[in-house]
């Protein structure tokens, strides 16, 4: 029974590379995404009208677009609309950063208005910039309101980063389909299903690692802030 | 490339046709996860730790890795162990498996919302586990999942068109396979994205509405 759950070494070494793969494509489209967020958040509560406007088509577009849809559209049909080429990297970063931004845009947006009144107030009255209060009062005290739900999403672009298999990037996802594709060259005992629940560990593990990492930051501001939330 | 008109409206059809299948298989996703998510919910609330426990460990595992190996593994894995699957039915088993694990924590938030003092009363009234629960609690839970649940619901619909990936002949599909035998993917692609905001955006905002209409205490 256990030696058909374990893989023989070369399809670990395999899926080890497409874990690599997997973590550095969920790491660049979080840092987008995270850019974006408090981009479009900050944006959706701007002073000028148009600036809101703009802010929120963006988020209902890239949150009504499905993620996959958006993937394929980056890849297939926006270079030989634009006449560039992307790889499947650059197009993959992409499309998972923008759909990220747009549901983090809300979060940020929520997180902002959750800060009292009374702190814009008295920034205005200690004459503070526009600048200084949002870098220095209300983003601060708005991240213990952030972080849980940025937790969940960073999930959520985890587990999306599978899709970037679809267009030919060796990601885990990728690695385990060739594995399947090719398993009786290598003659591996372990069965199709024994593959697969292999891969979903992998990715259980690597969201366990994302959620105790935001715990412990959770943790930390909590304690930063005196428990005053 | 630019935009081919004539090209496009020839196509539509085929695109709107496989959009229909993707909605299609979206219903019956979001009813089979209605009645696992329940379940769920039910299962992790069990007085015994040794009926809780794995049904935490199921929810969490299920929620923490991706529906697009789930579904290979629906797909491609249980033919080997004799279960056979054509690909509607492995799409609405795994978006049902995968979002019934969703549901039931938006169940669980309903449920934790309904008052102490119903389960007192329930006590008080020697009311038996059944009739507590489907007369007195779940009546009261539900109403208040509903917007999460319809978030799910439309968060359902954007992860269908996977579908394509087990050659359910869903929008992405056709986009897809009217793409590689006329090597014009713009106009299908763009299609299939026009019509997922014409579906995904009113969804939204109907949930929001509900979100006035029902949701949880504050």
């Amino acid at each position: 029974m256990l030696e058909n759950f374990i893989l023989s070494p070369q399809a670990y070494t395999r899926l080890w590379e497409g874990t690599q793969v997997t973590v550095l494509v969920f790491v660049f489209s979080t840092a987008l995404g995270t850019a974006l967020s408090l981009f479009f958040g900050v944006a959706r509560l701007a002073p000028q009208r148009w600036v809101r406007t703009l802010a929120s088509v963006y988020v209902e577009f890239a949150r009504g677009v499905s993620a996959i849809i958006l993937l394929f559209w980056m890849f297939f049909a926006l270079p030989p609309l634009l006449g560039i080429s992307l790889t499947p990297m650059v197009a993959g970063v992409l499309a998972l950063g923008i759909n990220m931004g747009a549901y983090g845009a809300e979060v940020v947006r929520g997180g902002i208005q959750a800060v009292p009144e009374g702190q814009t107030e008295a920034t205005i009255a200690l004459n503070m910039t526009d600048r200084q209060r949002l870098a220095h009062v209300v983003l601060p005290q708005a991240i213990p309101v952030i972080l849980p739900p940025f937790g969940n999403l960073m999930i959520e672009i985890l587990k999306g980063t599978a899709l970037v298999s679809l267009i030919t990037l060796s990601d885990l996802a990728f690695e385990v389909q060739k594995l399947r594709v090719n398993r009786v060259v290598i003659a591996d005992s372990a069965t199709t299903p024994m593959l697969y629940i292999n891969a979903l560990i992998f990715y259980c593990i690597l969201a366990q690692t994302v959620t105790a990492v935001f715990g412990y930051f959770e943790r930390r501001t909590v304690r930063s802030f005196g428990g005053a939330r | 490339m630019t935009w081919d008109w004539e090209f496009a409206i020839e196509r539509f059809p085929d695109i709107a046709k496989g959009m229909l299948v993707t909605i299609q298989a979206t219903l019956m996703g979001m009813a089979l996860a209605l009645v696992v998510g329940l379940i769920l919910a039910l299962g992790r609330r069990a007085p015994q730790k040794w009926i809780a426990w794995p049904f935490r460990a199921v929810i969490e595992f299920i929620r923490s890795t991706p529906l697009l190996i789930q579904l290979f593994f629906l797909y491609y894995a249980l033919p080997e162990v004799g279960v056979v699957l054509d690909p509607m039915p492995a799409l609405v088993f795994g978006l049902g498996l995968h979002y019934g694990t969703y549901c039931s924590e938006a169940y669980r938030a309903g449920i934790d919302d309904v008052a102490r003092g119903q389960w007192e009363a329930s006590t008080a009234l020697n009311l038996g586990t059944v009739t507590t629960w489907a007369s007195v609690i779940l009546p009261q839970a539900i109403p208040t999942s509903i917007p999460a649940l319809g978030n799910y619901f439309v968060a359902m619909f954007k992860d269908a068109p996977l579908g394509s990936t087990i050659s359910v002949a869903g929008v992405l599909f056709m986009a897809r396979s009217i793409g590689s035998s006329t090597f014009r993917y713009l106009e299908t692609l763009t299609m299939a994205g026009f019509l997922f905001l014409l579906v995904s955006i009113p969804a939204a905002l109907l949930v929001r509405r509900l979100e006035g209409r029902y949701g949880y205490a504050k």
